[in-house]
Protein backbone atom coordinates (compact mmCIF):
# COMPACT_ATOMS: atom_id res chain seq x y z
CA UNK A 1 0.00 0.00 0.00
CA UNK A 2 1.10 3.25 -0.99
CA UNK A 3 2.09 5.38 1.95
CA UNK A 4 -0.13 8.14 2.37
CA UNK A 5 1.66 11.51 2.19
CA UNK A 6 -0.64 13.09 5.30
CA UNK A 7 -2.05 11.13 8.42
CA UNK A 8 -3.55 12.51 11.13
CA UNK A 9 -3.61 9.74 13.91
CA UNK A 10 -5.91 10.38 17.09
CA UNK A 11 -5.90 13.62 17.00
CA UNK A 12 -7.32 15.74 19.88
CA UNK A 13 -7.73 19.47 20.13
CA UNK A 14 -8.82 21.32 23.29
CA UNK A 15 -10.02 25.28 24.01
CA UNK A 16 -10.19 25.38 27.77
CA UNK A 17 -13.35 22.85 28.37
CA UNK A 18 -13.78 22.87 24.40
CA UNK A 19 -13.17 19.32 23.12
CA UNK A 20 -13.53 20.48 18.92
CA UNK A 21 -11.93 17.26 18.01
CA UNK A 22 -12.07 14.43 19.61
CA UNK A 23 -10.10 11.78 17.49
CA UNK A 24 -9.47 12.72 14.15
CA UNK A 25 -8.04 9.76 12.32
CA UNK A 26 -7.84 10.06 8.75
CA UNK A 27 -4.98 9.72 5.79
CA UNK A 28 -4.70 11.08 2.29
CA UNK A 29 -2.64 9.22 -0.33
CA UNK A 30 -0.42 10.63 -2.75
CA UNK A 31 -2.07 12.49 -5.71
CA UNK A 32 -5.71 11.72 -3.95
CA UNK A 33 -8.03 14.08 -3.40
CA UNK A 34 -10.18 14.37 -0.07
CA UNK A 35 -13.03 16.00 0.71
CA UNK A 36 -13.93 16.77 4.52
CA UNK A 37 -17.32 18.00 4.90
CA UNK A 38 -19.08 18.80 8.06
CA UNK A 39 -21.25 21.77 9.98
CA UNK A 40 -20.20 24.79 11.05
CA UNK A 41 -18.72 24.83 14.47
CA UNK A 42 -17.49 20.89 13.90
CA UNK A 43 -14.07 21.35 13.97
CA UNK A 44 -13.08 21.59 10.33
CA UNK A 45 -10.88 24.72 10.23
CA UNK A 46 -9.15 23.07 13.47
CA UNK A 47 -8.34 19.64 11.64
CA UNK A 48 -7.12 21.57 8.72
CA UNK A 49 -4.47 24.20 11.54
CA UNK A 50 -3.36 21.42 12.89
CA UNK A 51 -2.46 19.77 9.78
CA UNK A 52 -0.59 22.46 8.57
CA UNK A 53 1.16 23.29 11.83
CA UNK A 54 -0.62 25.93 12.63
CA UNK A 55 -2.25 24.48 16.00
CA UNK A 56 -0.44 21.80 18.10
CA UNK A 57 -2.51 19.28 18.88
CA UNK A 58 -3.80 18.16 22.23
CA UNK A 59 -2.99 14.70 21.87
CA UNK A 60 -2.14 12.51 18.96
CA UNK A 61 0.17 12.39 16.12
CA UNK A 62 0.76 14.37 12.37
CA UNK A 63 2.81 12.31 9.73
CA UNK A 64 3.48 13.78 6.78
CA UNK A 65 5.08 11.52 4.27
CA UNK A 66 6.04 9.17 7.02
CA UNK A 67 7.72 11.49 9.30
CA UNK A 68 5.96 12.98 12.85
CA UNK A 69 5.65 16.69 12.31
CA UNK A 70 3.40 16.75 14.99
CA UNK A 71 5.86 19.70 17.41
CA UNK A 72 8.40 19.44 14.81
CA UNK A 73 10.25 23.44 14.19
CA UNK A 74 12.89 25.00 11.99
CA UNK A 75 14.18 23.08 9.36
CA UNK A 76 12.03 19.86 9.63
CA UNK A 77 8.57 22.54 9.11
CA UNK A 78 10.24 24.36 6.79
CA UNK A 79 10.57 20.93 4.94
CA UNK A 80 7.40 20.25 5.00
CA UNK A 81 5.80 23.21 4.07
CA UNK A 82 8.05 23.80 1.01
CA UNK A 83 6.10 20.74 -0.27
CA UNK A 84 2.69 21.87 1.13
CA UNK A 85 0.19 24.63 -0.63
CA UNK A 86 -2.91 26.66 1.01
CA UNK A 87 -5.29 28.39 -0.29
CA UNK A 88 -7.45 30.36 2.40
CA UNK A 89 -11.15 30.59 2.70
CA UNK A 90 -10.64 34.45 2.14
CA UNK A 91 -7.74 33.99 0.31
CA UNK A 92 -5.63 35.59 2.52
CA UNK A 93 -3.81 37.40 -0.06
CA UNK A 94 -1.04 40.07 1.78
CA UNK A 95 -3.21 43.72 1.01
CA UNK A 96 0.29 45.93 1.06
CA UNK A 97 1.36 42.91 -2.18
CA UNK A 98 0.94 43.24 -5.78
CA UNK A 99 -0.98 40.68 -7.04
CA UNK A 100 1.86 38.98 -8.53
CA UNK A 101 4.01 39.88 -4.98
CA UNK A 102 2.06 37.32 -2.96
CA UNK A 103 1.75 34.75 -5.67
CA UNK A 104 5.66 34.88 -5.55
CA UNK A 105 6.25 35.40 -2.11
CA UNK A 106 7.51 31.96 -1.27
CA UNK A 107 9.96 31.98 -4.31
CA UNK A 108 11.50 35.59 -3.33
CA UNK A 109 11.37 35.16 0.42
CA UNK A 110 12.31 31.63 1.08
CA UNK A 111 13.27 30.03 -1.91
CA UNK A 112 15.76 32.80 -3.01
CA UNK A 113 14.39 33.20 -6.55
CA UNK A 114 15.43 37.05 -7.93
CA UNK A 115 12.76 39.25 -8.69
CA UNK A 116 12.33 39.56 -11.97
CA UNK A 117 12.43 35.74 -12.40
CA UNK A 118 9.85 35.51 -9.87
CA UNK A 119 7.76 37.83 -11.34
CA UNK A 120 7.96 35.84 -14.58
CA UNK A 121 7.14 32.58 -13.20
CA UNK A 122 4.12 34.48 -11.20
CA UNK A 123 2.40 35.78 -14.22
CA UNK A 124 2.87 32.46 -15.78
CA UNK A 125 0.85 30.82 -13.03
CA UNK A 126 -1.53 33.82 -13.28
CA UNK A 127 -2.11 32.83 -16.87
CA UNK A 128 -2.84 28.81 -15.69
CA UNK A 129 -5.55 30.12 -13.56
CA UNK A 130 -6.95 32.45 -16.49
CA UNK A 131 -5.78 35.94 -15.51
CA UNK A 132 -4.02 38.38 -17.11
CA UNK A 133 -0.93 39.67 -16.71
CA UNK A 134 -2.86 43.51 -16.50
CA UNK A 135 -3.86 41.60 -13.30
CA UNK A 136 -0.25 41.59 -11.77
CA UNK A 137 0.03 44.39 -10.77
CA UNK A 138 -3.05 45.46 -8.80
CA UNK A 139 -3.43 45.25 -5.49
CA UNK A 140 -5.77 42.84 -4.07
CA UNK A 141 -8.06 45.46 -2.73
CA UNK A 142 -8.60 46.50 -6.72
CA UNK A 143 -9.52 42.62 -7.64
CA UNK A 144 -13.01 41.13 -6.99
CA UNK A 145 -13.19 38.12 -4.71
CA UNK A 146 -13.35 35.60 -7.51
CA UNK A 147 -10.02 36.62 -8.89
CA UNK A 148 -8.80 36.65 -5.35
CA UNK A 149 -9.63 33.22 -5.15
CA UNK A 150 -7.72 32.97 -8.35
CA UNK A 151 -4.61 34.56 -7.03
CA UNK A 152 -4.76 32.44 -3.99
CA UNK A 153 -4.98 29.40 -5.95
CA UNK A 154 -2.29 30.42 -8.00
CA UNK A 155 0.06 31.37 -5.04
CA UNK A 156 -0.79 27.64 -3.55
CA UNK A 157 0.65 25.97 -6.76
CA UNK A 158 3.56 27.96 -7.85
CA UNK A 159 5.79 26.02 -6.02
CA UNK A 160 4.51 22.61 -7.44
CA UNK A 161 3.48 21.20 -4.08
CA UNK A 162 2.97 17.73 -2.89
CA UNK A 163 -0.02 18.51 -1.18
CA UNK A 164 -2.41 21.62 -1.37
CA UNK A 165 -5.53 22.26 1.47
CA UNK A 166 -8.59 24.44 0.09
CA UNK A 167 -10.52 26.01 2.80
CA UNK A 168 -14.09 26.14 1.84
CA UNK A 169 -12.41 27.43 -1.61
CA UNK A 170 -15.88 28.37 -3.09
CA UNK A 171 -17.18 30.62 0.00
CA UNK A 172 -18.60 33.45 -1.03
CA UNK A 173 -18.67 32.60 -4.42
CA UNK A 174 -21.30 32.90 -6.68
CA UNK A 175 -22.76 29.31 -8.98
CA UNK A 176 -20.97 30.11 -12.06
CA UNK A 177 -17.71 31.67 -10.60
CA UNK A 178 -17.48 28.78 -7.67
CA UNK A 179 -17.80 26.08 -10.40
CA UNK A 180 -14.71 27.91 -12.77
CA UNK A 181 -12.60 27.56 -8.98
CA UNK A 182 -13.63 23.85 -8.74
CA UNK A 183 -13.11 23.68 -12.45
CA UNK A 184 -9.32 25.42 -11.94
CA UNK A 185 -8.95 23.35 -9.05
CA UNK A 186 -9.68 19.53 -10.84
CA UNK A 187 -7.24 20.64 -13.72
CA UNK A 188 -4.43 22.60 -12.11
CA UNK A 189 -4.33 20.02 -9.06
CA UNK A 190 -4.12 17.05 -12.05
CA UNK A 191 -1.40 19.21 -13.89
CA UNK A 192 0.29 18.74 -10.82
CA UNK A 193 -0.08 15.29 -9.59
CA UNK A 194 -0.81 16.76 -5.95
CA UNK A 195 -2.60 15.49 -3.27
CA UNK A 196 -5.66 17.60 -1.66
CA UNK A 197 -7.13 18.17 1.32
CA UNK A 198 -10.28 20.44 0.77
CA UNK A 199 -12.95 21.70 3.65
CA UNK A 200 -16.34 22.62 2.36
CA UNK A 201 -19.92 22.73 3.01
CA UNK A 202 -20.80 22.80 -0.69
CA UNK A 203 -22.08 19.22 -1.41
CA UNK A 204 -21.58 20.64 -5.27
CA UNK A 205 -18.26 21.65 -5.08
CA UNK A 206 -17.29 18.37 -2.60
CA UNK A 207 -18.75 15.83 -5.68
CA UNK A 208 -16.72 17.67 -8.00
CA UNK A 209 -13.54 17.49 -6.74
CA UNK A 210 -13.53 14.70 -4.62
CA UNK A 211 -11.91 11.21 -4.86
CA UNK A 212 -13.02 10.50 -1.43
CA UNK A 213 -15.29 12.16 1.25
CA UNK A 214 -14.93 12.07 4.53
CA UNK A 215 -17.43 13.75 7.06
CA UNK A 216 -16.33 15.32 10.47
CA UNK A 217 -19.01 15.13 13.52
CA UNK A 218 -18.75 16.56 17.07
CA UNK A 219 -14.79 16.75 16.57
CA UNK A 220 -14.40 12.80 14.81
CA UNK A 221 -14.61 11.69 11.41
CA UNK A 222 -17.71 9.37 11.29
CA UNK A 223 -17.80 8.28 7.81
CA UNK A 224 -15.61 8.01 5.14
CA UNK A 225 -16.35 6.47 1.25
CA UNK A 226 -15.80 6.62 -2.74
CA UNK A 227 -17.57 10.45 -3.69
CA UNK A 228 -19.78 8.71 -5.71
CA UNK A 229 -21.41 6.82 -2.75
CA UNK A 230 -22.25 10.66 -0.64
CA UNK A 231 -25.94 10.07 -1.83
CA UNK A 232 -26.47 6.35 -0.54
CA UNK A 233 -23.91 6.47 2.43
CA UNK A 234 -26.27 4.61 4.68
CA UNK A 235 -25.10 6.92 7.20
CA UNK A 236 -28.38 9.16 9.09
CA UNK A 237 -25.76 12.11 9.60
CA UNK A 238 -24.49 12.03 5.91
CA UNK A 239 -27.52 11.69 4.55
CA UNK A 240 -29.02 14.42 6.12
CA UNK A 241 -25.54 16.62 5.63
CA UNK A 242 -25.57 16.12 1.89
CA UNK A 243 -29.43 16.47 1.61
CA UNK A 244 -29.47 19.86 3.49
CA UNK A 245 -32.37 18.84 5.85
CA UNK A 246 -33.10 20.76 8.83
CA UNK A 247 -34.74 17.85 10.42
CA UNK A 248 -32.53 14.66 11.72
CA UNK A 249 -30.16 13.93 14.17
CA UNK A 250 -27.55 16.61 13.66
CA UNK A 251 -29.28 19.69 15.61
CA UNK A 252 -28.72 23.28 13.17
CA UNK A 253 -26.22 25.64 14.69
CA UNK A 254 -28.25 28.35 15.67
CA UNK B 1 -13.89 36.93 34.07
CA UNK B 2 -15.74 33.43 33.50
CA UNK B 3 -13.39 31.45 35.42
CA UNK B 4 -13.82 32.89 38.55
CA UNK B 5 -16.07 31.11 41.12
CA UNK B 6 -19.15 32.76 42.67
CA UNK B 7 -20.44 33.27 46.08
CA UNK B 8 -24.31 31.59 46.65
CA UNK B 9 -25.53 34.72 46.64
CA UNK B 10 -23.99 35.48 42.80
CA UNK B 11 -21.02 38.05 44.06
CA UNK B 12 -17.67 36.77 42.68
CA UNK B 13 -15.45 35.33 45.68
CA UNK B 14 -13.07 38.47 46.22
CA UNK B 15 -10.57 36.07 47.53
CA UNK B 16 -10.55 33.79 44.19
CA UNK B 17 -10.95 37.20 41.91
CA UNK B 18 -7.96 38.87 43.23
CA UNK B 19 -5.74 35.23 43.21
CA UNK B 20 -7.02 35.29 39.02
CA UNK B 21 -5.84 38.96 38.49
CA UNK B 22 -2.81 38.86 40.38
CA UNK B 23 -2.20 34.83 38.42
CA UNK B 24 -3.28 36.48 34.90
CA UNK B 25 -1.19 40.08 35.68
CA UNK B 26 2.08 37.76 35.98
CA UNK B 27 0.78 35.82 32.80
CA UNK B 28 0.32 38.28 30.95
CA UNK B 29 3.90 39.91 32.18
CA UNK B 30 5.45 36.32 30.85
CA UNK B 31 3.81 35.99 27.52
CA UNK B 32 4.72 40.05 26.77
CA UNK B 33 8.36 38.79 27.50
CA UNK B 34 8.69 35.82 25.77
CA UNK B 35 7.07 38.06 22.40
CA UNK B 36 9.87 40.73 23.45
CA UNK B 37 12.43 38.09 23.40
CA UNK B 38 11.86 36.26 20.68
CA UNK B 39 11.15 40.09 18.45
CA UNK B 40 14.64 41.05 20.07
CA UNK B 41 16.15 37.76 18.60
CA UNK B 42 14.86 38.02 15.47
CA UNK B 43 15.50 41.28 14.89
CA UNK B 44 19.13 40.96 15.51
CA UNK B 45 19.97 37.53 13.90
CA UNK B 46 19.73 37.04 10.01
CA UNK B 47 17.98 36.37 7.96
CA UNK B 48 16.85 40.53 7.38
CA UNK B 49 13.88 41.45 4.97
CA UNK B 50 15.67 45.23 4.10
CA UNK B 51 12.77 45.87 2.05
CA UNK B 52 10.26 45.43 5.12
CA UNK B 53 12.66 47.25 7.28
CA UNK B 54 12.94 50.69 4.69
CA UNK B 55 9.47 50.80 4.68
CA UNK B 56 8.87 50.66 8.18
CA UNK B 57 11.54 53.04 8.73
CA UNK B 58 9.62 55.95 6.33
CA UNK B 59 6.47 54.62 8.20
CA UNK B 60 7.54 55.28 11.80
CA UNK B 61 9.72 57.83 11.08
CA UNK B 62 9.30 59.94 8.38
CA UNK B 63 5.49 60.19 8.83
CA UNK B 64 5.67 60.68 12.37
CA UNK B 65 8.13 63.85 12.21
CA UNK B 66 4.93 66.37 11.94
CA UNK B 67 3.22 65.29 15.29
CA UNK B 68 6.07 64.62 16.83
CA UNK B 69 7.46 68.38 15.37
CA UNK B 70 4.17 70.49 16.27
CA UNK B 71 4.08 68.85 20.01
CA UNK B 72 7.41 69.70 20.82
CA UNK B 73 7.22 73.23 19.39
CA UNK B 74 3.98 73.74 21.61
CA UNK B 75 5.53 72.02 24.74
CA UNK B 76 8.63 74.15 24.24
CA UNK B 77 6.42 77.33 24.24
CA UNK B 78 4.86 76.36 27.18
CA UNK B 79 7.57 74.62 29.13
CA UNK B 80 8.84 78.25 28.70
CA UNK B 81 6.35 80.29 29.85
CA UNK B 82 5.63 78.38 32.86
CA UNK B 83 9.43 78.71 33.86
CA UNK B 84 9.19 82.05 33.16
CA UNK B 85 6.08 82.68 35.67
CA UNK B 86 7.65 80.28 38.24
CA UNK B 87 11.22 82.10 38.09
CA UNK B 88 10.17 85.81 38.45
CA UNK B 89 8.59 84.57 41.94
CA UNK B 90 12.18 84.57 42.89
CA UNK B 91 13.94 86.66 40.59
CA UNK B 92 15.56 83.98 38.40
CA UNK B 93 13.47 84.41 35.50
CA UNK B 94 17.60 84.66 33.22
CA UNK B 95 17.29 80.47 33.69
CA UNK B 96 14.77 80.13 31.65
CA UNK B 97 16.92 78.96 28.30
CA UNK B 98 18.76 76.51 30.75
CA UNK B 99 15.69 75.26 32.28
CA UNK B 100 13.78 74.66 28.54
CA UNK B 101 16.92 72.79 27.37
CA UNK B 102 17.19 70.66 30.69
CA UNK B 103 14.03 69.57 30.58
CA UNK B 104 13.49 69.05 26.94
CA UNK B 105 16.62 67.41 26.30
CA UNK B 106 16.52 65.00 29.52
CA UNK B 107 12.92 64.83 29.99
CA UNK B 108 10.23 65.81 27.44
CA UNK B 109 11.83 65.58 23.82
CA UNK B 110 11.37 61.86 24.96
CA UNK B 111 8.76 61.60 26.61
CA UNK B 112 6.58 63.64 24.68
CA UNK B 113 7.73 61.69 21.06
CA UNK B 114 7.17 58.16 23.10
CA UNK B 115 3.86 59.55 23.70
CA UNK B 116 2.86 60.54 20.16
CA UNK B 117 4.44 57.14 18.99
CA UNK B 118 2.57 55.34 21.26
CA UNK B 119 -0.37 56.79 19.96
CA UNK B 120 0.32 56.90 16.01
CA UNK B 121 2.61 54.05 15.96
CA UNK B 122 1.48 51.24 18.60
CA UNK B 123 -1.82 51.66 17.66
CA UNK B 124 -1.21 51.56 13.71
CA UNK B 125 1.31 48.70 14.35
CA UNK B 126 -1.95 46.69 16.28
CA UNK B 127 -4.20 47.63 14.10
CA UNK B 128 -2.30 46.47 11.11
CA UNK B 129 -1.18 43.37 12.53
CA UNK B 130 -4.61 42.49 14.28
CA UNK B 131 -6.50 42.80 11.19
CA UNK B 132 -3.74 40.75 9.26
CA UNK B 133 -4.34 37.87 12.57
CA UNK B 134 -8.06 37.73 11.41
CA UNK B 135 -7.93 38.02 8.08
CA UNK B 136 -5.49 34.92 8.38
CA UNK B 137 -2.46 37.15 6.40
CA UNK B 138 -0.32 35.88 9.12
CA UNK B 139 -1.03 32.01 9.28
CA UNK B 140 -0.58 32.33 5.12
CA UNK B 141 2.91 33.75 5.95
CA UNK B 142 3.79 30.73 8.12
CA UNK B 143 2.55 28.14 5.45
CA UNK B 144 4.46 30.21 3.33
CA UNK B 145 7.74 29.80 4.93
CA UNK B 146 8.23 33.31 6.03
CA UNK B 147 8.02 33.85 10.27
CA UNK B 148 6.26 36.69 11.24
CA UNK B 149 8.51 37.26 13.58
CA UNK B 150 11.44 38.04 11.03
CA UNK B 151 9.06 39.22 8.52
CA UNK B 152 6.64 41.41 10.31
CA UNK B 153 7.45 42.35 13.31
CA UNK B 154 11.68 42.71 13.67
CA UNK B 155 11.56 45.10 11.00
CA UNK B 156 8.60 47.18 13.09
CA UNK B 157 11.01 46.49 15.94
CA UNK B 158 14.08 48.25 14.10
CA UNK B 159 12.54 50.41 12.36
CA UNK B 160 11.57 51.97 15.99
CA UNK B 161 15.19 51.30 17.64
CA UNK B 162 16.79 53.48 14.62
CA UNK B 163 13.63 56.21 14.19
CA UNK B 164 12.88 57.12 17.75
CA UNK B 165 16.42 58.58 18.07
CA UNK B 166 16.34 60.70 14.80
CA UNK B 167 12.90 61.91 16.02
CA UNK B 168 13.66 62.74 19.60
CA UNK B 169 16.90 64.36 18.17
CA UNK B 170 14.39 66.82 15.96
CA UNK B 171 11.82 67.23 19.08
CA UNK B 172 14.64 68.02 20.55
CA UNK B 173 16.13 71.08 18.35
CA UNK B 174 12.18 71.99 18.06
CA UNK B 175 10.90 71.77 21.91
CA UNK B 176 14.09 74.14 22.29
CA UNK B 177 12.94 76.83 19.58
CA UNK B 178 9.96 76.67 20.93
CA UNK B 179 10.83 77.96 24.16
CA UNK B 180 12.98 80.67 22.31
CA UNK B 181 10.23 81.69 19.99
CA UNK B 182 8.43 82.63 22.96
CA UNK B 183 10.83 83.80 25.22
CA UNK B 184 12.43 86.20 22.42
CA UNK B 185 8.85 87.20 20.84
CA UNK B 186 6.90 87.64 23.95
CA UNK B 187 8.96 87.70 26.84
CA UNK B 188 12.00 90.11 25.69
CA UNK B 189 14.85 88.09 25.94
CA UNK B 190 17.72 88.93 23.74
CA UNK B 191 18.27 86.37 21.19
CA UNK B 192 21.76 85.74 20.85
CA UNK B 193 21.93 85.49 24.89
CA UNK B 194 19.27 82.91 24.83
CA UNK B 195 20.96 80.78 22.57
CA UNK B 196 24.03 81.16 23.91
CA UNK B 197 22.66 80.33 27.62
CA UNK B 198 21.42 77.26 25.72
CA UNK B 199 24.07 75.62 24.16
CA UNK B 200 26.65 76.84 27.21
CA UNK B 201 24.45 75.25 29.32
CA UNK B 202 23.31 71.66 27.73
CA UNK B 203 26.07 68.82 27.65
CA UNK B 204 26.55 66.05 26.15
CA UNK B 205 25.23 63.91 28.66
CA UNK B 206 21.80 65.31 28.57
CA UNK B 207 21.93 64.93 24.98
CA UNK B 208 22.68 60.98 25.32
CA UNK B 209 20.00 60.87 28.44
CA UNK B 210 17.15 61.72 25.72
CA UNK B 211 18.89 59.62 22.98
CA UNK B 212 18.99 56.54 25.21
CA UNK B 213 15.72 56.82 26.26
CA UNK B 214 14.76 56.92 22.53
CA UNK B 215 15.85 53.82 21.86
CA UNK B 216 14.23 52.02 25.13
CA UNK B 217 10.99 53.68 24.00
CA UNK B 218 10.83 52.66 20.25
CA UNK B 219 11.54 49.17 21.62
CA UNK B 220 8.66 49.25 24.04
CA UNK B 221 6.31 51.23 21.55
CA UNK B 222 6.82 48.55 18.69
CA UNK B 223 7.11 45.53 20.99
CA UNK B 224 3.31 46.62 22.33
CA UNK B 225 1.74 46.97 18.79
CA UNK B 226 3.23 43.68 17.08
CA UNK B 227 2.11 41.92 20.93
CA UNK B 228 -1.55 42.98 21.34
CA UNK B 229 -1.96 42.88 17.41
CA UNK B 230 -0.86 38.75 17.52
CA UNK B 231 -3.35 37.94 20.34
CA UNK B 232 -5.95 40.22 18.25
CA UNK B 233 -9.50 38.57 19.00
CA UNK B 234 -11.68 37.95 15.79
CA UNK B 235 -13.80 41.13 13.92
CA UNK B 236 -13.44 44.73 14.11
CA UNK B 237 -14.18 44.75 18.20
CA UNK B 238 -10.83 42.33 18.65
CA UNK B 239 -8.90 44.57 16.36
CA UNK B 240 -10.07 47.58 18.34
CA UNK B 241 -9.46 46.15 21.72
CA UNK B 242 -6.36 45.50 20.71
CA UNK B 243 -5.24 49.25 18.91
CA UNK B 244 -6.24 50.58 22.27
CA UNK B 245 -5.09 48.00 24.52
CA UNK B 246 -1.21 48.58 22.72
CA UNK B 247 -1.99 52.18 22.72
CA UNK B 248 -2.53 52.55 26.86
CA UNK B 249 0.28 49.75 27.35
CA UNK B 250 2.72 51.73 25.30
CA UNK B 251 2.13 54.72 27.14
CA UNK B 252 2.29 53.21 30.25
CA UNK B 253 5.22 51.70 29.44
CA UNK B 254 7.06 54.60 28.18
CA UNK B 255 6.19 56.57 30.90
CA UNK B 256 7.00 53.64 33.41
CA UNK B 257 10.47 53.12 31.71
CA UNK B 258 11.32 56.91 31.80
CA UNK B 259 11.02 56.71 35.77
CA UNK B 260 13.22 54.01 35.82
CA UNK B 261 15.61 55.24 33.13
CA UNK B 262 15.64 58.76 34.93
CA UNK B 263 16.53 56.96 38.17
CA UNK B 264 19.03 54.89 36.51
CA UNK B 265 20.86 57.56 35.06
CA UNK B 266 20.52 59.92 38.31
CA UNK B 267 22.10 56.88 40.28
CA UNK B 268 25.42 56.58 37.98
CA UNK B 269 25.75 60.27 37.89
CA UNK B 270 24.29 60.80 33.95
Amino acid sequence: MTQPILKLEGIEKSFGRNNVLRGVDIDVAPGQSLVVIGGSGSGKSVMLKVALGLMTPTAGKVLFDGHDVTSSTGKTRESMRARVGMLFQAGALFDSLTVWENVAFRLINADGVKRRDARERAIETLKKVRLGSEVAGLYPAEISGGMQKRVSLARSIISEPDLIFFDEPTTGLDPITADAINDLIIEQVRGLGAATVTITHDMSSARKIADEVAMLFEGRIIWRGKANDVDHSGNEYVDQFVHGRAEGPIQPAI
Amino acid sequence: MSNVSTHKSGFPNPLRWIGASVLGFFAEIGRLSTFAGRVTFAAFTPRWFWGEIGRQIIRIGFYSFPVVGMSAVFIGAALALNIYTGGSRYGAEQFVPNIVVLGITRELGAVITGLMLAGRVSAGISAEIGAMRVTEQIDALETLSASPYRYLYAPRFLAALITLPMLVAAANIIGVMGGWLVSVYSLDFDSTTYLRNTLDFVTRDDIMVGLIKAVVFGGVIAVMGCYQGDRSQAGATGVGRAATLSMVGAAVLVLATNFILSNLFVEIGL
